[in-house]
C-alpha cells in the first residue's frame, strides 16, 4: 500500500509569536521549526500500518521552500522511505491542496495522511479539500486508524463522542491523539535518511483564494486581582458581582 | 442571492454554537441587503427549528432522512451545497466545530468558494474587499483575512459572537431534500459513542470551565474538580501532562495540540500555564488561575488568582458557591 504523508513546518510549541514591522508576516528570526506536532501522528501511523502489512511504502510530501528540508529529513529519519518537496511558499490552504491533490493523483497514492491542522495557521481545511479534489472521502479528524486489505477503520471525533467510520482505499484521514505515540529519529534512521531521495517539484499552480492583510496580537491582560487563600469564597462573589460570569 | 447558515443540532436542541452561527449570519445578511436562511442538520423538532427566527433567521430549511441524524461527511456536504445552489448563498457560515470544519473545507472546493475557519468578528466590507479577523497560531494571535471571490464560508468559533434573542419571532420550517443516494452515506459511521456526560457538561460547548494540573498530584483526587465544576454548571478540563499520563481522558486535553476553548469562564487548578496550555485558553473571557506556587506564569495571563494549596482552596471554592446558590 502506498502511503502519502502531507508535513508542514511550523514554529516550535513554545515559540513566542512577534510579526514583521508591516504585521504582514511572522518573524522568522530566530524561531525554531519542528514538523507540525499534529502531523507526527500521521507520520508515525503510516510507518506503523507499513511495517504490519510487510510492504508498501511512505512518502513524506511538503509545499514549502528550501528551509523546510531539515525537517523533511528528520521525517525521513523517523522512517519515510522518500520525500517529495513542492518548492513553493504555502500562500493558504487552497493552495496547499491542490499542490497535494496533483501529486496524490500523479503518485496513486492509496492512503493520504495528514495532521488535524497546523498550529500555526490553524485552518483543518487540507484534508476536507484534498478529499474533495481527488473525489474520495476524508475521516476528520481522525483519532484511530487501523487497516484490513483495502479497507480501514478509523474512530472520528465529533463533539462529545466519537464516530467509527469505515472506508475502502484510496481516502485522506487527518490524524490527531491518542492515535499513536509518535516516533523520534534514532541513529540508524538519521544516518539513513541521508540518502534517501528527495525530489523537489514546483507547483502546479499559484492560484489562492485567501490573504492575510494583518497579523495582530491578543489584547494584553490588565493584570491578576489576587485573593488571600483564607477569603478564598470572596472570589466567587467577585465572579458573580464584578467579572458577572456566574 | 442570501446568506446561508448551517445549524447543528443534537437530541432536538439547535447547538449554543448554531445559535451564534445563525445570529452571524443574519446579521452579514443584514450588512449585504438579503436575508439569511438556515439548513439544519442532525436530530431537530419543528419546533426547536421555528425559533432560529429568534437570531433573525427567515426560512428554516430541514431534510427528515433518519440517516441524517449522525455525521456524515459525504451526504452533509451534498445537503449543503444543494441548499446553497438553491438559495443562491454568496455567504455560508457554519460553525467552527468538528462538524463544521469536516463539511466547509469539502463545500469551498464544490462551490468554488473562498474559506476562513476560526472566525472571531463579523467581516469588514470596507472599499469592496470582504475582510474576517481569525485566529491564528493556537490562539496566539489573530488575522485579518481576505476572501477573494463571489462565494465566501465562514466558520465561527465559539463564544465568540454574541447570540440575538428577539423573543418570539419565528421562522417558517420548510422540508429539503437534495436527492441523497446510498454512495452519499459511505462515511456513515457504523457506531457512535457518546462520552458519559452523566449530569456533565460537554466541554466544547461549555460557558464554564473548571481545569486541573499535574498539582492535582493524582486522578484520585479529581472529585475536587467535579464538585466545583457541579456546583457551578461547569465542564472539566485538564492539561497535556495530565492526559498525557491518563489520569483523564484525551478529549478533556485543552492546549494547542488538545482542544482550544473560549469559554466565558476557565478556573486553572494546579496548572503552571506552559505557554503551549495559554494557547488553548487565552480566547477565554475570564481566566481564574489556583497554585501555590506565586511564580507560575499562568498568573500572568489571569484576571483573579489564588495563591494557595488547591487541596484547601477547591473545598471553599465549592461551599461558596453552593451558598450562594
Amino acid at each position: 500500500m502506498k502511503f502519502l504523508v502531507c508535513i508542514s513546518n511550523v514554529p516550535d510549541t513554545t515559540t513566542k509569536i512577534t510579526f514583521t514591522p508591516d504585521n504582514k508576516e511572522f518573524n522568522k528570526a530566530g524561531v525554531q521549526f519542528v514538523i507540525n506536532p499534529w502531523d507526527e501522528y500521521a507520520l508515525t501511523r503510516a510507518i506503523e500500518l507499513k511495517e504490519a502489512q510487510g510492504a508498501g511504502t511512505v512518502t513524506v510530501l511538503n509545499v514549502g521552500e528550501a528551509d523546510t528540508e531539515p525537517n523533511i529529513r528528520k521525517a525521513l529519519a523517523i522512517g519515510a522511505d522518500d520525500a517529495i518537496r513542492v518548492n513553493a511558499h504555502p500562500k493558504d490552504a487552497f493552495f496547499v491542496a491542490k499542490q497535494i491533490a496533483a501529486i496524490a493523483k500523479e503518485g496513486g497514492y492509496d492512503v493520504i495522511l495528514m495532521g488535524k491542522e497546523s498550529i500555526d495557521y490553524n485552518g483543518f481545511q487540507v484534508h476536507g479539500m484534498v478529499g474533495e479534489l481527488l473525489g474520495i472521502p476524508t475521516v476528520a479528524p481522525a483519532m484511530k486508524l487501523d487497516m484490513s486489505g483495502n479497507t480501514a477503520t478509523l474512530e472520528r471525533e465529533i463533539e462529545g463522542g466519537k464516530e467509527i467510520v469505515e472506508v475502502n482505499a484510496p481516502f485522506v484521514a487527518s490524524c490527531q491523539q491518542p492515535m499513536c505515540e509518535p516516533r523520534i529519529p534514532n541513529m540508524r534512521g538519521i544516518m539513513t535518511a541521508r540518502t534517501k531521495p528527495l525530489k523537489v517539484v514546483e507547483p502546479t499552480t499559484d492560484a489562492a483564494r485567501t490573504e492575510v492583510d494583518t497579523f495582530a496580537l491578543p489584547p494584553a491582560k490588565q493584570g491578576v486581582k489576587l485573593i488571600a487563600a483564607e477569603n478564598a469564597g470572596e472570589l466567587i462573589k467577585l465572579l458573580r458581582n464584578e467579572a458577572k460570569v456566574i | 442571492m442570501s446568506v446561508l447558515v448551517v445549524v447543528e443540532c443534537d437530541g432536538g436542541e439547535v447547538k449554543k454554537s448554531s445559535l451564534e452561527v445563525a445570529s452571524y449570519g443574519s446579521q452579514v445578511a443584514q450588512m449585504l441587503g438579503t436575508t439569511a436562511t438556515a439548513i439544519a442538520v442532525g436530530e431537530a423538532t419543528e419546533a426547536n427549528l421555528a425559533l432560529l427566527g429568534e437570531q433573525g433567521i427567515s426560512k428554516v430549511l430541514y431534510d427528515a432522512e433518519p440517516r441524517l441524524k449522525d455525521f456524515v461527511n459525504g451526504a452533509y456536504t451534498k445537503l449543503i451545497a444543494a441548499a446553497a445552489q438553491n438559495e443562491d448563498a454568496k455567504v455560508i457560515v457554519l460553525a467552527n466545530s468538528n462538524i463544521g470544519a469536516a463539511v466547509g473545507s469539502r463545500l469551498s472546493i464544490r462551490l468554488e468558494a473562498s474559506i476562513a475557519t476560526n472566525v472571531v468578528e463579523l467581516p469588514k466590507t470596507d472599499g469592496g474587499k470582504f475582510v474576517v479577523k481569525r485566529g491564528a497560531f493556537s490562539g496566539k494571535a489573530f488575522a485579518d483575512v481576505e476572501l477573494a471571490g463571489d462565494r465566501k464560508i465562514i466558520a465561527v468559533k465559539k463564544n465568540s459572537i454574541e447570540a440575538l434573542h428577539e423573543a418570539g419571532k419565528t421562522a417558517p420550517v420548510e422540508s429539503f431534500s437534495a436527492q441523497l443516494t446510498d454512495a452519499d452515506f459511505a462515511d456513515a459511521p457504523k457506531e457512535v459513542i457518546m462520552q458519559d456526560q452523566a449530569g456533565g457538561v460537554l466541554l466544547p460547548e461549555a460557558d464554564l470551565v473548571v481545569s486541573g494540573g499535574r498539582g492535582m498530584k493524582g486522578p484520585e483526587n479529581w472529585n475536587l474538580i467535579e464538585d466545583l465544576a457541579k456546583a457551578l454548571g461547569a465542564a472539566t478540563a485538564c492539561s497535556k501532562p495530565v492526559s498525557d499520563v491518563d489520569w483523564r481522558p484525551h478529549h478533556e486535553h485543552v492546549g494547542q495540540t488538545g482542544i482550544t476553548v473560549s469559554p466565558n469562564l476557565y478556573i486553572a487548578c494546579g496548572i503552571s500555564g506552559a505557554i503551549q496550555h495559554l494557547a488553548g485558553v487565552n480566547s477565554s473571557k475570564v481566566i481564574v488561575v489556583i497554585n501555590k506556587d506565586p511564580e507560575a506564569p499562568f498568573f500572568k495571563a489571569a484576571d483573579y488568582g489564588i495563591v494557595g494549596d488547591v487541596f484547601d482552596v477547591l473545598p471553599k471554592l465549592t461551599e461558596a458557591v453552593k451558598q450562594l446558590n
